[in-house]
């Protein structure tokens, strides 16, 4: 195997985009029939690297070989030609097609479509014995649930000849017990002589499935290690350039009185119920963190809470009633409610893009005598706060004139927590308060979360990422379906029992096969769907 | 960071737009068998060659500086007012109302009686489109528009029923001595030296620059502009703060409605002195290319609007000099608004290539453009 060519060689690639530049100078090799990952921090290049390689971009200096062969990626059409297939994070299909469909749309042998489909559903057949790739050709696809969704977009491209597969973030989307099996699949697939490019930024994937892995930085490839030769903990150094503190340092809670209370909390959106009668408790020094697969109703009861969507039921802070529609709530009285919030979408909700840090500071607090003289806003305030929220907060640069868009994710969250924290809140809301954010910044946001826990504040976390959850809160409550599944003390659950929760199954104790929890997760997407 | 340095947003752009629809209407008074370089003179020297013709030019950048800030305020909000021509045809029946019924002792109560009034009735026209955008999302183009056709019909109406005049003329009575505003011949003209002689120009146009002043400090000072932006740049970011869609949209559009109104004290109060049939004569539109060119900027619609005054009152000249018809002047002036408006970004994507490449790379030229972009 040594002696043979690299499935995939890369030599100098450099591409910019204006003044940023994406990829300098980048080099490396894939050896065919391995799992080879690509880990590095937002930013760090890797998409355009496998856009480039795929035909999106074309690079300004370079060039690349497949198997030996040096090769012109001008388009996606070569890229295929060439064996290179690619499951995008965000999947690529006609929701209301079937699977058969979605596979042969493009790659139809002639004007016909029935021939087309006939040798399809052949090879599907073929495809599914061979890599455990089992999905019924006639669903429709917007009836299966997401982890089927993604093996859909893997045989899109096995059907299309690919030997070489490129999978971009592949598990933000899926359940613990989905990852695994996508990465049997993978596994299968480089035992089969395939070679997949998995790009993530989580470094337990990376250990679990990987043969080899290449740490990008700032558009620089750092280094390509064997996997069996490194440890996560030196990875996120090659990653962020530093030594990194993976697990968060915090002493045990001591839980004060209730702050927030909810009962018997309802959402509902066109007619689709998508909360359906939580209740929980947040006491005053202490982070209870929810858990959930994205779109299991967390999102709107940040919302609820944050005071811009409307419910039934009740919720109290400090024993006083938030009101859940019509007049009261909104989320200006939230705020005066001493409710703060670090919303999931910093880009379309947390921060206006458009605007300069300076008037980022005070947004959601703009009305307050802080930030406003009578009618008029008091600008020297708000940029005089800005700086000092910058440097106790490190963001870079620190240059409040800049627009909040130019700022790094990491940066840009810093300046939305450093506005809600630093309000003085009794509670805290927070949704995936790391998601798109580098390794460095999100040991400095979780150290502050748990600060402010540590000065008696409640927290509630919201994040879809299970080491979050596992490593910050005291308490977790794992949501599936609009219901709160069950409450763990977070010092004695784990990854497997959360995982369980998350698929819809409560009775932790019974051995559960894996075709149980996928069909779960599939009834439940499709009941969804039909209700919408 | 920032594609080009601000000065070249502001000014180089509009700048090289101007230069190309000048050239490109220099082809089209070619291609009819005239001397581009002698309409050129004649414009210039019509519009801008003497106090009457500044006077004509000025007269028409205040009825442009008006629509223009009501099309930037309601930009702001990510709204497309083109209502402001129906706007400023309800504001010119409020100032015919007000002239017509009240007697007024001097013109300043004259004024500005006339100009709130002026407001109020472009603000309650622009209430309806805005009510049902905020409260049964019916989209505010559409409705605006509408709203423009109910304005026509309704001064119709009113020109030929309760609000006639005896004659002939579809048209109010002449408004009481008392409510003539000083016009600029009044203003600067001694006997020895006479000055804008029968130019339409009058004190409207400062009112027109306080408004610019007034909207400058509205969006960019205070609390309701702030929040009038960020519901601009992203609804859900408005939301998530606090700031009521319904009650921004409500307060846009009844601003946005209230400058287009004001419109009237111009070309109503200060030119006409009584109420005609399309009175607005198009302004309300013309505002829309002011404020694209102007970039929403209460300055930039300053200077627009002064541009698309001298391209009227140069156009008038025009036609009246050279065997050029009156339609070709509407050809420069669609020109102009093509380039400087719709074709903004046929100009904006090279010259930020050629600012990326200058910025890349490391000469001492660089320094002075990011000294300018710190502002």
């Amino acid at each position: 195997m040594a002696d043979a060519a690299p499935a995939i060689e890369l030599k100098g690639i450099s591409k910019s985009f204006g003044p940023v530049q994406a990829n300098k100078d980048i080099s490396f090799k894939v050896m065919p029939g391995t799992i080879h990952g690509i880990i590095g921090e937002n930013g760090a290049g890797k998409s355009t690297l496998m856009s480039i390689l795929y035909g999106f971009y074309k690079a300004d200096a370079g060039e690349i070989t497949i198997h030996g062969t040096p090769i012109d990626i001008t388009d996606s059409q070569t890229a295929i030609r060439a064996g290179i297939g690619m499951v995008f994070q965000h999947f690529k299909l006609v929701p209301n097609f079937t699977v058969l469909e979605n596979v042969v749309l493009g790659a139809e042998d002639s004007g016909l479509l029935r021939p087309s489909l006939a040798r399809a559903r052949r090879e599907l057949k073929a495809l599914a014995e061979e890599y455990e790739l089992n999905v019924d050709p006639d669903a429709v696809v917007e009836d299966i649930g997401v982890g089927m969704q993604q093996r859909v977009e893997i045989l899109k491209a096995l059907y299309r000849q690919a030997d070489i597969l490129i999978l971009d973030e592949p598990t933000g989307v899926l359940t613990p017990a989905e990852a695994d099996h996508l990465f049997r699949i993978l596994g299968n697939l480089k035992d089969q002589g395939k070679t997949v490019i998995l790009i993530t930024h989580k470094l337990r994937e990376i250990m679990e499935a990987t043969d080899a892995v290449s740490v990008m930085r700032r558009g620089e490839m750092i280094e390509t290690v064997t996997t069996a030769g490194t440890n996560p903990t030196e990875l996120a150094e090659l990653m962020v350039g530093r030594t990194v503190l993976l697990q968060v340092d915090k002493t045990p809670a001591t839980p004060g009185a209730p702050v927030l209370q909810v009962s018997d909390l309802k959402v509902e959106h066109d007619g689709v119920a998508r909360v359906k009668g939580v209740s929980f408790e947040v006491r005053a020094g202490e982070i209870l963190g929810i858990a959930g697969v994205a779109g299991n109703g967390q999102s709107e009861l940040l919302e609820v809470l944050g005071g811009y969507r409307p419910a039934t039921g009740r919720a109290t802070v400090n024993g006083v009633d938030l009101p859940l529609s019509g007049r009261g709530a909104d989320g200006r009285s939230r705020r005066d409610a001493g409710i703060a919030h670090v919303p999931e979408d910093r880009q379309s909700e947390g921060l206006v893009m458009e605007f300069a840090a300076w008037e980022n500071v005070g947004f959601g607090y703009h009305h307050t005598d802080r930030y406003s003289r009578g009618t008029l806003m008091d600008h020297a305030a708000l940029k005089a706060d800005c700086a000092a929220k910058m440097e106790r907060f490190d963001v870079r640069p620190p240059n409040p004139n800049l627009l909040a868009k130019n700022f790094s994710g990491g940066n840009q969250q810093k300046i939305v927590v450093a506005r809600e924290m630093e309000c003085d809140p009794d509670l805290l809301l927070v949704g995936q308060p790391t998601r798109g954010v580098d390794i460095g910044a999100i040991e400095f946001i979780h150290q502050q979360i748990v600060a402010l826990r540590d000065a008696g504040k409640a927290v509630l976390l919201v994040s879809v990422e299970l080491d979050e959850i596992l490593s910050l809160s005291d308490r977790v409550a794992v949501m599936f379906d609009g219901r709160i599944m069950g409450e763990r003390q977070a010092s004695e659950t784990n990854e497997r029992e959360l995982g369980l929760l998350m698929a819809g199954i409560t009775d932790t104790d019974a051995p559960h096969s894996e075709a149980e929890i996928e069909a779960n997760l599939a009834r439940r997407s499709a009941s969804a769907e039909k209700e919408a | 960071m920032q594609k080009m340095p601000q000065w070249a947003d502001v000014l180089l752009i509009p700048l090289v737009s101007l230069i190309l629809a000048a050239f490109f209407s220099a082809v089209v008074i070619l291609a009819i068998g005239e001397n581009p370089w002698e309409a050129l003179k004649i414009m210039v020297e019509g519009a801008l060659g003497s106090t009457y013709g500044w006077g004509y030019t000025l007269y028409y950048a205040t009825n442009f500086i008006f629509t223009g800030l009501a099309v930037a305020v309601a930009n702001h909000a990510k709204m497309f007012n083109i209502g402001g021509e129906g706007q400023a045809v309800m504001g010119g029946l409020g100032v015919a109302l007000v002239c017509l019924y009240i007697p007024f002792p001097h013109w300043t109560l004259a004024l500005l009686a006339a100009a709130a009034t002026a407001a109020v009735f472009g603000a309650a026209w622009a209430a309806i489109p805005a009510l049902l955008q905020a409260k049964r999302g019916s989209h505010i183009v559409i409705t605006t528009i509408m709203f423009n056709f109910i304005a026509a019909s309704l001064l119709n109406y009113f020109l030929i029923g309760p609000l006639k005049a005896d004659g002939m003329e579809p048209a109010t009575a002449r408004f009481p001595e008392a409510a003539r505003l000083p016009t600029f011949q009044d203003m600067f003209s001694s006997p020895d030296n006479p000055l804008f002689r029968g130019a339409p120009a009058n004190v409207a146009f400062f009112v027109a620059i306080l408004a610019c002043i007034a909207v400058w400090l509205l969006i960019w000072r205070s609390r309701l502009g702030y929040e009038i932006r960020s519901f601009g740049w992203s609804e859900p970011a408005a939301r998530y703060a606090g700031i009521s869609p319904v009650r921004i949209i409500m307060l846009t559009m009844l601003i946005s409605g209230g400058l287009a109104g004001m419109m009237a004290i111009n070309n109503v109060m200060g030119e006409a002195e009584r109420l005609v049939l399309n009175s607005a004569e198009g302004a309300g539109f013309i505002g829309i290319a002011v404020a694209l060119m102007g970039r929403s900027h209460p300055l930039g619609v300053f200077l627009a609007a002064v541009l698309f005054g001298f391209l009227y009152q140069g156009g008038a000249e025009l036609s009246l000099w050279t065997g050029i018809p009156r339609d070709m002047v509407v050809v420069i002036q669609a020109l102009v608004i093509l380039f400087t408006g719709a074709l903004d970004n046929m100009v904006r994507m090279p010259l930020e290539r050629v600012f990326s490449t200058l910025r890349r790379a490391p000469k001492p030229d660089s320094k002075s453009t990011t000294a300018r972009t710190a502002e």
